[in-house]
């Protein structure tokens, strides 16, 4: 095993052979009707991603294959066949008929990773009810603000999330019919709430299916922009052909593996290749039911037997950082693709890819608005360490220069730093903002969706991760915005004004630290930063809350009276206020 | 429980609640798992342990974090790294 410290200098390329992967291979042949055709379209015209996911298979000779494979967090492993999911699913979707839930109708989902989480998502898309996973370290207030803007029907939950979370919220929530629950707690029954368990078991195992078309919505994503409320992505349900032919070329993921995705179903990528893409393919799926642990991880990639695992760059950090001796006396002969989403990776972490597993780390980019990967490494392609790839088959991206006020015009010379553009048209891409028609509008200049991310691309046509065009915050792989942070803040009467910036982190990429003006007679204190650091934590949850609050005697105003929130973060970082360019290389990495 | 594990559960419990101060620490059930009570991210755990280092000098290797996971198991893990103080 080769330590960094012995080879500081590492050649800018690592070569492939063509042989790696033929089904990787960047074919001219590609198209997305070739894709449908694959899958077997239906000639009626209607396509359901649960459908494709699970359905197909069941009436298939692969009914018996293990669909997922969940790691309880007390050691206990629970295996459903496409066979039994399909039986799940239908029953789900079944109790939400019986519940009245209609095609449309907005479902969501706030739980650890557990089988229930997986037969509620995959059960609802089967009705055509439009899913929303919530991630379970949100606090109140963001499970309030998203369930309310989508009007969401039904919440699938646990009773301890239920009880710590929601039940306050109930009165606030007058579109929410149904809380469905988990009794984790071994409480019985709760008020205003139904017991899951009981209702899959009364339910019937008849198909459930409603026919869905290609356009008719399916998942909805929330994510943050710097100002005003999150924005829910809406995804339809022909989405499942960029998730299949991704889940091949990018992940090169076949029906055999074992694929493991260690995201979390509250993000996007845990939906799309945590659930849809790798059953879509037909593969077998790890859930691991428990928080990040170096040696738990270790002993899953090994004793799972792991083919294909998609992971993240602050997850890859903390397992480098845990040392190579960690990894002393484990073999994983099975492993044969790593990939890794959420920020750009650093060539470092690419490296230790290659020096740990014997395989390099490809690192890939989309966003939830794309819903599914665009840009990627993948396994028969030259990895250039650092950079995130070339444009996938079927994807046409540019680099264009977009300023205010002008027309938005692509940048043909390579190794100039614009915004990625992507030319749309791809199944996956989003059909809108949930109720935000100006906002979704704004994405776009002809034909091009404009992603907000700053690359540039080299003389060879790889892309290169510079920095955001606004100032959304990256932490952990997540866009946090600023507004979200900074309204709570200003909830607590002490407080006059606060500006939320992402601060580099060596880790995280960057971690949420909020400076604070105090009301007129209030006196910053320590007990005052705890008093402000207890409230955001408990409205906001764990990983939207700040990790510091600065007092400050004032904040940097626009004329206009907007927080300059860049300045706040170069004073932060100490580079000269006005160079933007010093500001930009700073958020890259 | 011995004077030394009453002490090092109120260094723990204090050091918890200055990077999470929401919490209530006469609700953890000491003999279940931590992070399953009260919300601490991977970066807060890290914090966690970062202190742990700085205030108790205790530096806790990866191979111990399945060590880690409830109150008692802290304690107890801490108890044993920790030499008896001089007046004990």
């Amino acid at each position: 095993m080769v330590s960094l410290m012995d080879s500081p200098m590492r050649p800018p390329l690592i070569r492939k052979s063509p042989v790696d992967s033929p089904s990787t291979a960047n074919g001219a042949s590609f198209s997305w009707s070739q894709i449908s055709r694959e899958l077997g379209e239906s000639s009626d015209g209607t396509i359901n991603i649960a459908h494709l996911a699970v359905d197909r298979h069941a009436r298939s000779d692969r009914a018996e294959n293990t669909a997922f494979r969940f790691l309880g967090t007390d050691g206990s492993t629970r295996n459903l066949s496409y066979r039994e999911l399909a039986g799940l699913t239908d029953r789900f979707g079944n109790t939400l008929k019986s519940l009245d839930v209609q095609k449309g109708d907005r479902v969501f989902v706030l739980c650890g990773r557990i089988w229930e989480l997986y037969v509620a998502v995959l059960g609802a898309l089967k009705i055509g009810a439009v899913v929303s996973p919530l991630f379970l370290s949100f606090g109140p207030e963001p499970i309030r603000s998203r369930i309310a803007q989508a009007a969401g029907k039904v919440l699938v939950t646990t009773a301890s999330a239920y009880q710590r979370k929601v039940a306050a919220l109930r009165a606030e929530l007058p579109s929410l019919r149904h809380v469905l629950l988990i009794d984790d707690l071994g409480a019985g029954n709760i008020a205003d709430t139904l017991d899951l368990h009981a209702l899959l078991r009364a339910a019937p195992e008849t198909t459930a299916l409603v026919p869905t078309g290609p356009e008719d919505p399916a998942l909805l994503h929330f994510t943050s922009g710097t100002t005003g409320l999150p924005k829910g992505a809406i995804h339809v349900h022909s989405a499942v052909l960029t998730h299949y032919a991704t889940a091949r070329i990018a992940l090169d993921l076949h029906p055999d593996d074992v694929f493991w995705c260690t995201a979390d179903p509250g993000w996007v990528t845990g939906t799309s290749y945590g659930i849809v893409a790798p059953l879509v393919i037909g593969a077998t799926c790890i859930v691991d039911g428990a928080d990040f642990d170096p040696l738990r991880w270790i002993h899953i990639l090994e004793s799972e037997r792991i083919n294909v695992w998609y992971t993240a760059p602050t997850a890859i950090r903390l397992l480098m950082k845990a040392g190579p001796e960690l990894f002393a006396g484990h073999r994983f002969p099975g492993l044969r693709f790593i990939a890794s989403v959420g920020e750009a990776l650093n060539p470092e972490a690419v490296w230790w890819g290659q020096d740990v597993f014997g395989r390099p780390i490809h690192d890939n980019w989309w966003q939830s608005e794309t819903g599914g990967i665009m840009i990627g490494n993948t396994a028969a392609q030259d990895i250039k360490p650092g950079s995130m790839g070339r444009p996938l088959p079927g994807i046409a991206a540019h680099v264009v220069r977009h300023q205010e006020g002008e027309p938005v015009t692509v940048i043909e010379a390579p190794d100039t730093i614009g915004e990625l553009a992507l030319e749309t048209g791809w199944p996956s891409m989003f059909r809108g903002y949930l109720d935000q028609p100006a906002r979704y509008r704004e994405c776009f200049a002809g034909n091009l969706y404009l992603t907000g991310d700053l690359v540039r691309r080299d003389a060879d046509g790889y892309y290169w991760f510079v920095g955001r065009s606004d100032d959304v915050i990256k932490s952990s792989g997540h866009l946090i915005g600023s507004f979200e942070v900074e309204s709570v803040l200003m909830e607590h009467p002490g407080v006059a004004e606060a500006g939320v910036i992402g601060k580099p982190d060596a880790l995280a990429g960057e971690v949420i630290k909020a400076f604070v003006v105090l009301k007129r007679d209030i006196e910053p204190s320590e007990d005052l930063r705890l008093v402000l650091l207890a409230h955001a934590r408990r409205r906001l949850g764990t990983v939207v809350a700040p990790k510091e609050i600065a007092f400050v005697p004032a904040l940097p105003h626009t004329r206009s009276g907007k927080i300059m929130r860049r300045l706040l973060k170069a004073r932060e970082l100490g580079v000269p206020e006005g160079d933007d360019s010093t500001l930009a290389q700073g958020e890259g990495r | 429980m011995t004077q030394k594990h009453e002490q090092i559960r109120t260094e723990v419990l204090a050091i918890v609640r200055r990077l999470a101060p929401e919490i209530d620490p006469t609700r953890i059930v000491p003999d279940k798992p931590l992070r399953t009570q009260i919300d601490l991210d991977s970066m807060d755990w890290l914090n966690v342990l970062a202190s742990i280092h700085e205030k108790l000098g205790v530096n806790i290797p990866e191979t111990d974090y399945g060590k880690l996971v409830t109150l008692d198991g802290v304690v107890a893990y801490l108890a044993e790294k920790i030499p008896a103080a001089p007046e004990e």
